[in-house]
């Protein structure tokens, strides 16, 4: 198991200070920085490493981010503080984005992020919670996120804990079954500390959602398995902030991210060849210049 | 001979268990009725979690609780169980090291009318293949209660298989160690290793071969994952043949787990798998099926004194 950076750790509790004291501006700003960072360094390893599904990282690192440095009650300090909220990353095969931000957050050292997927790393393909603090749930077949999650939500209601649990799944893998067996439970037990949050990019691995099993009328699904739902730009900060922080009824709540696939770096935004295709030393460089501005 | 169904002692064991530990919960699949849960849920409804008709959720769920420190035991007919949420029981249980109890409820051929979509004989070869997830069949009620305490402290993944078929007494002063196999009888002619409901039948048939001249020893192999393989070489020095007996295939089950540590021996011995061959039951019911597959006492019987006699 990884240990946490001290340091790193120290400057998430300043950002996290900072971005509560802010005016709105100053917070998307401080945010959108905070992303694209992220966004730099998943690039640099995946680079690095040869592998790693970028597309997807792309999309979800807004949602990431925000989780991570404006909403989770999480400490990197203490991974298993008992009554920390708790997020899952059902579309496991983003666990690049994930490393990424958990590394941004002091969880592990940032350095540890040039061994993905190297032999022996702790940072696998797909995260692994008994290797990776700030990791709950081993995932990476899809469809497994939100039951677990779902049984985090009984457990912290049992424990009459306000733990909340936050669970990102891929818009693709809501083609999984298991994912409305869970939605239903959730539904039918009034999960209201559970918010799963669709990061909605429309494209899966070979094509588009819609031209493969198509998902729309996403909204009123949700609805119909008893959920709330927020449907908002999955790149506005101060949209998702709003909604991942607003106020909740006795249901759960499903935010519908709006988002593009490989979003911040224009010559990969909305295709579907870079889901999972590494960029060359000369894309990366392009892209770290456009991620600065 | 009074027989009893593991099933019972089962439900009177977790219920015990969740009035010492306010972290045990129950998990299932609309199965309170068939897991025998009814009395759990009478006294402990907040604990009762029943997801309805959906086993990947179910598991999901057990791995959810389990890793925020409660200790679940799922329940669901263990052909379902096993069968549609494998991945889970792969990914969410056992690869995530969360201690899930997964209890496997009427295994075996228990529904034998029902016809092969229920039965669930499959299980042990399924499950055997996966790191890190223990597989206990106990054999009598004494040694469920002791499996299903053993779970719930063990803070590991466990898939625990629990019998409808109704069984006698027959652990005794054997009392359940995860990863050893009881000796419940002496032998020095074949030793037969058997599991849950075949174990009383290797004890009778033990008997009957004693009359006809051949000392069997029997050992209740209620542990299949991690095997007790010392007591399986210990089989091979001091014996010269071992017959398997399992209500699941010998494709991948108990079998074939005690033939892998016997190919690997210097001196190996014959031996003989009892079980369910790689084909669909035709109906009946359950005692007509485990005689239409040969596991009855007599042909336990008949197997160990023909591979002595063969041997002699």
């Amino acid at each position: 198991m990884l240990a946490a950076d001290p340091r790193t750790a120290a400057a998430w509790r300043r950002f996290r200070q900072e971005i509560t004291d802010a005016g709105p501006e100053r917070r998307r700003e401080m945010l959108r920085q905070r992303a694209n960072q992220s966004r730099t360094a998943d690039l640099h390893m995946i680079g690095r490493a040869g592998l790693g599904h970028v597309g997807g990282d792309m999309s979800v690192l807004d949602i990431l981010t925000t989780l991570f440095f404006a909403v989770l009650r999480v400490d990197p300090e203490k991974p298993d503080w008992p009554d920390r909220d708790r997020f899952v990353l059902s579309k496991g095969h983003t666990a690049g984005a994930l490393y990424a931000t958990l590394a941004a957050a002091g969880f592990f050292p940032e350095e540890e992020l040039d061994s993905f997927i190297a032999p022996m790393s702790p940072l696998n393909g797909h995260p692994n919670r008994v290797k990776v603090p700030g990791v709950e749930t081993n995932t990476g077949p899809l469809g497994h996120g939100l039951p677990v999650s779902v049984g985090m939500a009984v457990a912290g209601r049992l424990a009459a804990s306000a733990r909340h649990v936050y669970v990102v799944l891929g818009d693709g893998e809501l083609q999984e079954g298991s994912n409305w067996e869970a939605a239903m439970t959730a539904g039918h037990r009034r999960l209201a500390n559970l918010t799963a949050v669709v990061d909605r990019n429309r494209l899966q691995q070979g094509a588009r959602t819609e031209d493969t099993n198509g998902l729309d009328p996403l909204d009123a699904k949700w609805r119909a398995f008893g959920w709330d739902v927020h449907e908002v730009d999955g790149h506005d900060h101060l949209a998702l902030l709003e909604a991942l922080t607003a106020p909740r009824t006795e249901r759960p709540t499903c935010i519908i991210a709006n988002t593009i696939k490989g979003r911040g770096v224009s010559f990969m935004e909305n295709l579907v060849e870079w889901h999972h295709k590494v960029p060359s030393a000369e894309q990366i460089s392009a892209a770290t210049a456009e991620l600065a501005r | 001979m009074s027989t009893f169904d593991c099933r019972v002692a089962f439900a009177e064991e977790l219920i015990n268990l969740a009035r010492e530990d306010e972290r045990i919960v129950a998990v299932c699949n609309d199965s309170v009725g068939s897991s025998n849960l009814v009395g759990f849920a009478t006294e402990f409804p907040d604990r009762m979690i029943n997801v309805g008709i959906a086993e990947q959720d179910m598991v999901g769920v057990g791995a959810g609780l389990a890793l925020s420190g409660y200790i679940p035991f799922v329940c669901a007919a263990a052909p379902f169980l096993t069968g549609r949420a494998l991945e889970q029981i792969k990914a969410d249980v056992a690869y995530s090291q969360a201690p899930v109890v997964l209890c496997g409820m009427s295994p075996g051929m228990a529904y034998g009318e029902l016809g092969p979509t229920h039965h669930s004989i499959e299980d042990l070869s399924w499950l055997r293949a996966i790191a890190g997830l223990g597989i206990v069949v106990p054999a009598d009620p004494a040694e469920t209660r002791a499996a299903v305490r053993w779970a719930a402290a063990s803070a590991t993944p466990v898939f625990l298989r629990i019998g409808r078929f109704k069984v006698p007494a027959v652990t005794g002063d054997a009392p359940f160690t995860f990863g050893t196999a009881g000796r419940l009888r002496e032998g020095t002619d074949v030793t037969v290793v058997a599991a849950g409901t075949m174990v009383s039948r290797a004890l009778e048939a033990a008997e009957e071969a004693a009359a006809e001249g051949v000392s069997v020893r029997v050992l209740n192999m209620s542990t299949i994952a991690p095997l007790d393989e010392p007591a399986i070489r210990q089989a091979i020095s001091e014996t010269r043949a071992i017959v398997t007996a399992e209500e699941a295939t010998t494709t991948g089950g108990l079998g074939a787990a005690v033939a892998a540590v016997v190919v690997t021996e210097r001196n190996p011995v014959p031996m003989r798998m009892l079980g369910v061959p790689r084909e669909f039951a035709p109906t009946g019911n359950t005692a007509f099926l485990l005689s239409h597959f040969g596991l009855t006492a007599a042909d336990i019987r008949t197997a160990a004194v023909h591979l002595a006699r063969a041997d002699a």
